[in-house]
This record gives structure tokens, C-alpha cells and sequence, in this order.
């Protein structure tokens, strides 16, 4: 018998066209993805007067740089041409792109697999750490750098050397109130921010498959806070439903080839990992972070750390100052100044209606933005009424683009302002200069919201329907 | 790109754990054209906090130096600010893979070594790629790095010209793949 194959083999064998003498290998990409931050790239390409291979396994989306509101008048200039170079550039070679009034239109991340484009066993690369997310689908996808999206677009190719493989099997169920983002943020917390390193991560188990294509995208998307080169979660009749009759997916007789190959990609039973990691799904309580990391995570019932005196401990005394917190203090019930729900993390259909689980019938005591993920995702919303919780809580509900997860499009968090937020990344300044981000799922963050301080989510669930 | 193999330069310790790509260069500087130069945006808003880095081309760090972002522009600031190498516990791996496309070293070394080191900084330091080594006075110790990248390093590789090489084996292998894969080629579009 052949030697048994983890999911992560089998897609990686796939693609390898040749390996070299020093052990790298070249792989083929099913599908690239690029945004406004592509520009480099696409300069690369046109000072070497190369052309781009494959434009029609090429897809552009405007969202770093998408407004969220007013698109049809954009005053800042350096926007505007952000915008208008990926335009171009996608126009110039052919690429199909979901622009800024595509109703389509949404985050890369989003977009990928809402339409169909994300399929499992394919190799899929984006200039973007978080492409991780498209792994939910049981597709190898991780974020490159500009030089190496300047040779996908011009081979069509990319060079990896193959990583280790781990396994984090997650047993148990959930309880009420906890999410896949409590799961990720707790590991991460367990393991550290290069704890996954070199690594790609296999996520299954029984709480895994009990998850929506929704959970297991935001568990993928965090894989790269672990350090992770890339999540992955086997394909199963969740994938599968998730994905027919998708605008770019297969269809009829091609549809069925497909699902059969998909589901045979699973990792076989007797699979060896380089490490396995095997958390507790009831001892999981909702997370928040408290420091400038994604691994600074405690449960919500949680304290700021106390640091010693050893110099081991200058990042945690810098964290907490940066965050204007006070050591061995309790975390529930710090003050925040707003809200954010949005990003590749958690704005798709089912992160707003945990968060609207939360605010319907109450008000928010603090102001933030609800960005969705795309615009489809805007529409269903409205569709189901969940824009309206959101307006009647006193929250904005704007357009979609990666908004205050990065601040590029000019939503950004005040110098010294809290904000309680649904993203990715608590990095000093990444919502904005001197911005205080704490992490936590959107159920948490509407918690937030109607507390206007942190606080647990679950209190406020007794009585209504957690999905 | 051109190898290189040996340099000597200054080198200053900047002993922080998980410095990200948004702190090597916040976000809203990256639509500013490369020939504008980047340097001036390299950890911008830390620089009063951290120690003088003026005419540094080496920098001693802390655990999971470049985590985060995959934003090569985070490259493009240490390159243009006149860095020629990091030496690091760790690195986040897709900085690690940008910065060898851009000429720059992410040397990995035991964290004990950097402390020794960083207690002589700021100070001069010699580098041997092929070696792997770093040298302080009459002290030598040696770092890791992955052998594809170290040979990428000192010819000066570009990948793009390297992959040019295999073009044949590259179509035989799209042509065949897409015969036995027909779906993994997007559907003509259907509109939901
Ligand atoms: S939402 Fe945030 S993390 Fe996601 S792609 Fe946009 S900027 Fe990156």
C-alpha cells in the first residue's frame, strides 16, 4: 500500500511541476488574486516588458483602498489612484475585476469564495498574509510578497519549499456565545505568534466539521497569527453545499467529477504529522486580546498580566502601556471608545447575525462602523433585516472594503481611542496611529458595543438564539 | 539584483519581540512609488522610542521579527534605509521569503548568541554568507539559513529569469494539468 497522505500532500503533489536540486519546489497556481497593493508588482512586470501568463486564473478586487461611503465623489487623491491603477492594470492584461461598483465588490478574501473561485485542491496565492482563509475549502492558499506576485502573474508559478505538516484537532463542542474565533485566538495564545511556523496546519475534528464554511474561513484566515504558512480544512457536504451553483464553480457533469475528487483529498487515516495539537472545544470560553499581538488572548473573565522585573518582560510592560491598560486589572469592563465589525475575519453572513443576535432591541453605548464583507453580503443582510438592528443600535452601516482592519481607505481608529473590533491584527498602529485594538469575535464586539466596555457576550445571550 | 557574500557594516540591537510589517512601515505610506524611496518610512512610528539606527546596515531583533502582513514594501524600507541583514531569532515567513528577493539576509540565530551580541551593540559586525557566520572581533558564531535562499543570496538570483529556464517543462505540465483537471479552471461566469 502506498504511504498514507495528509490533505496537505495530496493538493501539494498535485501542483508540483519539478523540484529542484536544492529542494524547492515549483508549483502551479490555480488561481491568483490581486488588489490595489498589486501595484509593484504589475510595475515589476512592465519594466521587464513581460506579460501575464494565465489572465483568465487572475482575478482582481478593489478593497484595501475601497471607500466605505461616498464612492461616487473620492476626495483623496492618493485613493483615487490606488483604485485607478489596479483598474488599469487588470484592464491592461485582461484580468477579470470585481472594481468598485461591481456588485460583486467586496474583500479579496470574501469575494474568492463567494464566488466560486476558491474550490478545494487548488493552489491559490494572493499578495495578502490572510489568503490563508481560502484553506477552509481544502485548497493550499497562502499569502506571497510583491516580487513573488510579479512571477505568478508572469508563470503562472511559484517556488515553496514544503512545510511541515500539523494537526490541531479540536474535540468537544462549543458552548453558547463561543466561535471559531475564540478557537483561533486561544490556540494562537497557547502556541504563540510563531508557534505554527514553518508549518501548515490542518484543522479537524469534531467541532471543525460541525462548523459553517462562515467559522471554518475565519479559523483558516488566523492561521498566519500562529505564524502558520497556511490553514487547511478537508472538504465534506458542507464544503460542497457552500459551493454549487456559485457564479465560477463547476457545473453539471463537471460538478460531479469535481465533488468526487474533492472529497477523496481527505487525509488518510493512518496520515503521520510533524505535530499534532489536541485542544478541548468546553474549555473555550470567548477571548479577547489585551496586548499589541494576536497571542496576547485571555478569556473575557480574564486580567491584564501582571509582569515581573526580569527584562523578559519589557514587551508585556510596553504592550500594556501602549494600551493605556493597568496591570492584574480585570479586562471586563474597560471602557472602550468604539466598535468595528468588518474584515476577511468576520464580516460575512453569519458574523452579522451573531452580532445582530446580540444588538437586537438594545442600543450601542459607543459609535462604530459595520463594514460586510462584500456586497453580496451587504444584500443578504438588508434582505434579512440585520442593517436595521445595526442602524436602530446606533451603529454606521456602510459599504464593504477592509475598512478599519488597516485604515488604508481612511477609516481609522483616533490616536489613544479603544476600539473593540472584529479584525485580525492588534499591531500598534495598525487601525491607525496610537489606535488600541482588542480582538474578539462579533458577538463580543456588539457585546461591547451595549456595554460600551468589554464584556462577556454570554450574559446577554440567555434567552435568545445563538446559531 | 546582485550577490553578495560577505559585509561588513554597523549594527544596532533592536531587542523587541514580534516587530510587524505595520510597524516596519505603517500603512498609509504604501501607495508612495518605490523611487520615492522608503527608507524614510522604516519604523516610523517608533523611531523616538527606539535606539539611533543612523548609518546601521545590520539589525540585532527580536523573536518573530516581520510577523504579519505580507506587504514586501516592510522590505523595501530596511533595503532603501541601507539594511542589508537581520539577525533574528526568528522570522515570519513570508518576510523571510521577500526579503531574499530583495537582497536582504534573514539570518536565524539561538536567542542566547543575539543577547551576547547585542550587549557589544551598537558596534561592528562582519557577515559571511557562505560561511554562515557572523563575526564580532575575535568571536565568531553561526547562523542558519535555508540553503535555497543562501545560494539565492550570494548569486543574486532572480526568480523570474530562473523559472524562465523550465518555460517547457512549465506548458507541458499547464496543458496536461488542465486536461486532467478541467475543473479547476474557473466556469464561464454565471451570473446568481
Ligand atoms: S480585511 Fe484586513 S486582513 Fe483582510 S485583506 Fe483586508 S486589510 Fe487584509
Amino acid at each position: 500500500m502506498n504511504r498514507p497522505l495528509t490533505l496537505f500532500d495530496k493538493v501539494w503533489n498535485r501542483h508540483e511541476i519539478l523540484q529542484g536540486a536544492d529542494g524547492a519546489s515549483l508549483l502551479w497556481v490555480d488561481r491568483h488574486l490581486v488588489h490595489e497593493g498589486s501595484h509593484h508588482a504589475f510595475r515589476k512586470l512592465d519594466e521587464r516588458g513581460l506579460t501575464v501568463a494565465e489572465p483568465s486564473l487572475t482575478f482582481g478586487v478593489v478593497d484595501h483602498y475601497a471607500p466605505t461611503r461616498s464612492r461616487d465623489r473620492i476626495t483623496d487623491p492618493d485613493i483615487r489612484r490606488m483604485i485607478s491603477t489596479l483598474t488599469d492594470n487588470t484592464q491592461r492584461h485582461g484580468i477579470r475585476c470585481f472594481g468598485l461598483n461591481d456588485p460583486a465588490q467586496g474583500i479579496v478574501h470574501v469575494v474568492g469564495p463567494e464566488q466560486g473561485l476558491t474550490l478545494p485542491g487548488l493552489l491559490i496565492n494572493c499578495g495578502d498574509s490572510h489568503t490563508s482563509t481560502h484553506g477552509a475549502f481544502g485548497a493550499i492558499a497562502f499569502g506571497i510578497g510583491a516580487t513573488e506576485v510579479a512571477h505568478v502573474l508572469a508563470t503562472q508559478t511559484v517556488w515553496q519549499t514544503r512545510p511541515k505538516g500539523m494537526r490541531i484537532r479540536i474535540e468537544g463542542a462549543l458552548g453558547p456565545g463561543v466561535g471559531a474565533k475564540d478557537i483561533a485566538l486561544g490556540w494562537i495564545a497557547d502556541l504563540g505568534s510563531d508557534g505554527a511556523r514553518g508549518h501548515a496546519i490542518e484543522y479537524a475534528g469534531p467541532v471543525v466539521e460541525a462548523l459553517s464554511m462562515e467559522g471554518r474561513m475565519t479559523l483558516c484566515n488566523l492561521s498566519i497569527e500562529g505564524g502558520a504558512r497556511c490553514g487547511m480544512i478537508a472538504a465534506d457536504a458542507v464544503t460542497l453545499n457552500y459551493l454549487k451553483g456559485r457564479p465560477f464553480a463547476p457545473r453539471d457533469a463537471g460538478w460531479d467529477e469535481a465533488a468526487e475528487t474533492w472529497l477523496d483529498l481527505a487525509s488518510d487515516k493512518d496520515a503521520k504529522f510533524d505535530r499534532e495539537v489536541v485542544l478541548d472545544a468546553a474549555a473555550i470560553a470567548p477571548v479577547v486580546t489585551w496586548g499589541t499581538s494576536p497571542e496576547d488572548a485571555v478569556p473575557i473573565t480574564g486580567r491584564v498580566p501582571t509582569p515581573g522585573n526580569e527584562s523578559e518582560n519589557a514587551g508585556i510592560r510596553d504592550a500594556i502601556d501602549y494600551m493605556g491598560l493597568t496591570p492584574g486589572r480585570p479586562l471586563a469592563g474597560t471602557p472602550v471608545d468604539q466598535v468595528f465589525i468588518g474584515s476577511c475575519t468576520n464580516a460575512r453572513i453569519e458574523d452579522l447575525r451573531a452580532a445582530a443576535a446580540v444588538l437586537s432591541g438594545r442600543h450601542a453605548k459607543v459609535p462604530g462602523i459595520v463594514s460586510p464583507g462584500s456586497a453580496l453580503v451587504k444584500a443578504q443582510a438588508e434582505q434579512e433585516g440585520l442593517d436595521r438592528i445595526f442602524i436602530e443600535a446606533g451603529l454606521d452601516w456602510v459599504a464593504s472594503g477592509c475598512s478599519m482592519c488597516v485604515g488604508m481607505n481612511g477609516d481609522t481608529v483616533a490616536p489613544g481611542k479603544r476600539c473593540a473590533s472584529t479584525t485580525n491584527r492588534n499591531f500598534k498602529g495598525r487601525q491607525g496611529k496610537g489606535a488600541r485594538t482588542h480582538l474578539m469575535s462579533p458577538a463580543m464586539v456588539a457585546a461591547a458595543a451595549v456595554h460600551g466596555a468589554l464584556a462577556d457576550v454570554r450574559p446577554l445571550l440567555e434567552g435568545r438564539d445563538w446559531a | 539584483m546582485s550577490g553578495w557574500s560577505t559585509h561588513k557594516g554597523r549594527a544596532v540591537a533592536l531587542p523587541i519581540d514580534n516587530i510587524d510589517t505595520d510597524q516596519l512601515i505603517p500603512a498609509r505610506f504604501m501607495s508612495a512609488p518605490r523611487s520615492d524611496g522608503y527608507g524614510q518610512y522604516l519604523l516610523h512610528d517608533l523611531r523616538d522610542t527606539l535606539p539611533d539606527m543612523s548609518g546601521a546596515s545590520i539589525l540585532i531583533a527580536g523573536r518573530n521579527f516581520g510577523c504579519g502582513s505580507s506587504r514586501e514594501a516592510a522590505i523595501y524600507a530596511l533595503v532603501d534605509f541601507g539594511i542589508r541583514a537581520v539577525l533574528a531569532p526568528g522570522f515570519g515567513d513570508i518576510f523571510a521569503a521577500n526579503a531574499v528577493n530583495n537582497g536582504l539576509l534573514p539570518a536565524r540565530c539561538s536567542p542566547d548568541a543575539l543577547r551576547r551580541l547585542a550587549g557589544h551593540m551598537p558596534g561592528n559586525l562582519a557577515i559571511d554568507l557562505k560561511g554562515r557566520k557572523i563575526e564580532l572581533g575575535e568571536t565568531s558564531l553561526s547562523f542558519d539559513l535555508d540553503p535555497v535562499w543562501q545560494q539565492k543570496l550570494i548569486e543574486g538570483w532572480d526568480d523570474i529569469d530562473l523559472t524562465g529556464q523550465h518555460s517547457r517543462s512549465i506548458d507541458a505540465f499547464g496543458e496536461a494539468y488542465m486536461r486532467k483537471t478541467p475543473w479547476a479552471i474557473p466556469a464561464p461566469e454565471a451570473h446568481q
